[in-house]
């Protein structure tokens, strides 16, 4: 079908693998997210966790830099696995700003325009569509979580020399094993709000309401009923705790300040936290229904029952 | 007396003969049924489809788009199946299938915020080009349709003359086996109408895909297609291969006549042509073999008829559509033979 020839010929040359088809849409959608100056400069502001924590690990390492500092090692933050827990903390919370500023009209602005048809009559299946709109969203949250934090922690390891890669290999696995659980909640919450609501703002104040309501109403809870069990509704507090337990920092106990007078406390309680198993289990629950929710939205045509 | 074409038991068999059983055929609906719900919109399906370009026609809510779409896989068959290309769309993969069809919808569908060359290449990535080769003819197409100029424009600002070529250039971007367009000529302007029917007669005619063309509008489904499928309340109407119907002997007399018609009527009739009277003095009939003009002249001036005006006229789709559309569903597609049944 050469333009000069200006006729109709079936094309007759090498078809890509259809396992990575998925990738055109990240890569086809990446050219507009990156053409809004506002997500670049959200996107550079990212990486200024990563570098700080950098920094921190330079020092801790560096007894000149320490000099001109006329400070001690031990008043440097210590490198563990808390260390890089706050890294994830603070990157997740930037993985879900980032969801809301990509992950919305994903979805949508296919819905609104009728595009799921022309996906869906190649050969593109509606799993490969979520994952391929879900892949936005998860090659960027990645980019800022586990990623930066490898690195560092390959960083720390190559300064701190001998066994130290070997004793902390789990802190490794918890920075990717806790970064995953934060992007992929991220990105089915967005895909499953942008599929069942076409316009774009709305989808990102439910997001942001999904997030932080239920956040609050786990605090209400918690607070009325002096209880935790509220923190198994608050997607904060199931991804704070879920984190603390690959970090190996969860406690199945938590203290709840019961009078507080002139500053200080003067009576506190312990109270028993759900058992870990269950902040798994909610998640689990909450990325199904998100499935659930796309697996009845995503379709070519909507069939009116 | 007065008959018509409804009072008449009519049974046409065969009008044309459909082509050659030996060519492969594109599409074999094989008692394939659909039902959303409760409600059946489909029903026992069964035809070989081997034409060209296969024209689907039928009233709103027939089930033509319905029938794209589980071709498409985007319904499933709620029983008996279907074989496009010869893959099965119950029991193969999906994907062998799709990667050789290309499809045009019928609504106004396309990516946002792109222009309408990165959404052609896309479509063709989509369908497994390697990126430089969907760009490249994602040109291509482009101007193939006609849009070559405008391709670096966001689609939103297209016309909807343009976004219609716009989705025929996705559909054609892969260089499928087979290209279903859903209603092509929407909303076109006459101009661009014409644009749009060269273009799918020139890909009829080169020969590299075979074309399913789903229409209210039996003039563009004359213009295009060679072989018809009419579908009327899920059931097949009629099934028809129009190039043979056009080539086919079986001339269509139209006459207009004064005088004495009912009993002139009534000796055509015994000369076992089907006829069709509407109104007192318009006649027409299907001329059988062994029975000529003269015939004709002889007989009205035994009834003294004046016969005022004879026109041969083929067997038009209009015609084709009209009859079937007065039958009851139920055509026995056998594959090989148009055959429309009358209720009476």
């Amino acid at each position: 079908m050469a333009v000069y020839e200006h006729t109709y010929k079936r094309y007759s040359g090498e078809l890509t693998p259809t396992w990575s088809r998925f990738l055109i849409i990240p890569r086809h959608a990446y050219r507009a997210v990156f053409q809004s100056k506002l997500f670049m400069a959200f996107f550079v502001a990212c990486f200024i966790a990563p570098l700080v924590f950098a920094i921190l690990i330079y020092l801790h390492h560096n007894v000149n830099a320490l000099g001109i500092l006329q400070a001690s090692v031990d008043e440097i933050v210590p490198i563990n696995g808390s260390f890089f827990q706050t890294l994830i903390g603070i990157q997740g919370i930037l993985a879900f700003f980032l969801t809301l500023l990509v992950g919305p009209p994903l979805v949508s602005r296919d819905l609104t325009n009728n595009g799921l048809p022309l996906y869906l009559c190649r050969p593109f299946s509606r799993a490969e569509y979520v994952i391929g709109k879900m892949s936005v969203v998860i090659i960027l949250s990645s980019l800022i979580t586990w990623v930066p934090g490898l690195l560092l922690f390959l960083f720390q390891a190559y300064l701190e020399g001998g066994g130290w890669l070997k004793d902390n290999l789990w802190i490794a696995y918890a920075i990717w094993s806790s970064s995953w659980v934060w992007i992929i909640l991220f990105a089915l919450l967005s895909q499953a709000i942008s599929a069942w609501v076409k316009w774009r703002v709305v989808a990102s104040a439910a997001l942001l309401g999904v997030y932080f309501i239920s956040t609050v109403i786990g605090g209400i809870i918690n607070g009325l009923f002096r209880t935790r069990l509220g923190n198994l509704i608050s997607l904060g507090a199931l991804l704070a705790n879920v984190t603390a337990g690959l970090f190996r920092t969860f406690t199945p106990t938590d203290t709840d300040v019961q009078e507080f007078r002139n500053g200080r406390v003067v009576r506190q309680v312990l109270i028993n936290q759900p058992p870990l198993w269950s902040h798994w289990l909610m998640l689990a629950l909450i990325c199904l229904f998100c499935l659930w929710l796309l697996y009845t939205r995503v379709r070519a045509y909507e069939v009116v029952r | 007396m007065a008959a018509t074409m409804e009072s008449q038991s009519n049974t046409l068999e065969p009008v044309a003969q459909l082509p050659s059983d030996n060519v492969q055929p594109v599409i074999e609906l094989d008692g394939l049924s659909v039902q959303f719900g409760k409600r059946q919109i489909l029903k026992d399906l069964r035809a070989n489809l081997r034409g060209r370009s296969i024209g689907l026609l039928g009233p709103n809510g027939a089930g033509k788009t319905t029938l794209i779409h589980t071709l498409l896989g985007f319904h499933p068959a709620s029983s008996g199946t279907a074989r496009v290309l010869g893959h099965d769309i119950v029991t193969d993969d999906p994907k062998q299938l799709l990667a050789q069809i290309g499809y045009m919808p019928e609504r106004d569908s396309f990516i946002a915020k792109m222009t309408c060359v990165h959404f052609v290449r896309l479509m063709g990535e989509l369908s497994g080009l390697p990126s430089e080769a969907a760009l490249e003819r994602a040109h291509e197409a482009l101007f193939y349709v006609g849009l070559g100029e405008a391709r670096y424009r966001t689609i939103d600002t297209y016309s909807l003359g343009m976004k219609q070529l716009a989705k025929l250039a996705q559909a054609i971007v892969h260089g499928p086996r087979l290209i279903i367009l859903d209603e092509p000529t929407n909303g076109l302007d006459p101009p661009t109408r014409t644009r749009m029917i060269r273009l799918i007669r020139e890909i009829r005619d080169g020969g590299h895909a075979r074309i399913m063309l789903s229409s209210h509008l039996l003039r563009d489904v004359e213009e295009c297609c060679d072989e018809i499928l009419i579908l009327k309340d899920g059931f097949i109407a009629a099934h028809c291969d129009l190039e043979e119907e056009r080539k086919a002997n079986r001339k269509f007399l139209e006459m207009e006549m004064r005088g004495d018609t009912h009993a002139f009527v009534e000796e055509v009739g015994k000369l076992g042509c089907e006829y069709a009277l509407t109104g007192e003095r318009r006649l027409k009939l299907v001329l059988q073999e062994g029975v000529e003009i003269r015939d004709f002249y002889r007989l009205a001036a035994e009834h003294q008829v004046q016969i005022r005006r004879l026109n041969y006229k083929k067997d038009s789709l209009e015609d084709i559509f009209l009859k079937a559309m007065e039958t009851n569903a139920g055509f026995n597609a056998q594959g090989s033979k148009f055959k429309v049944e009358n209720k009476n």
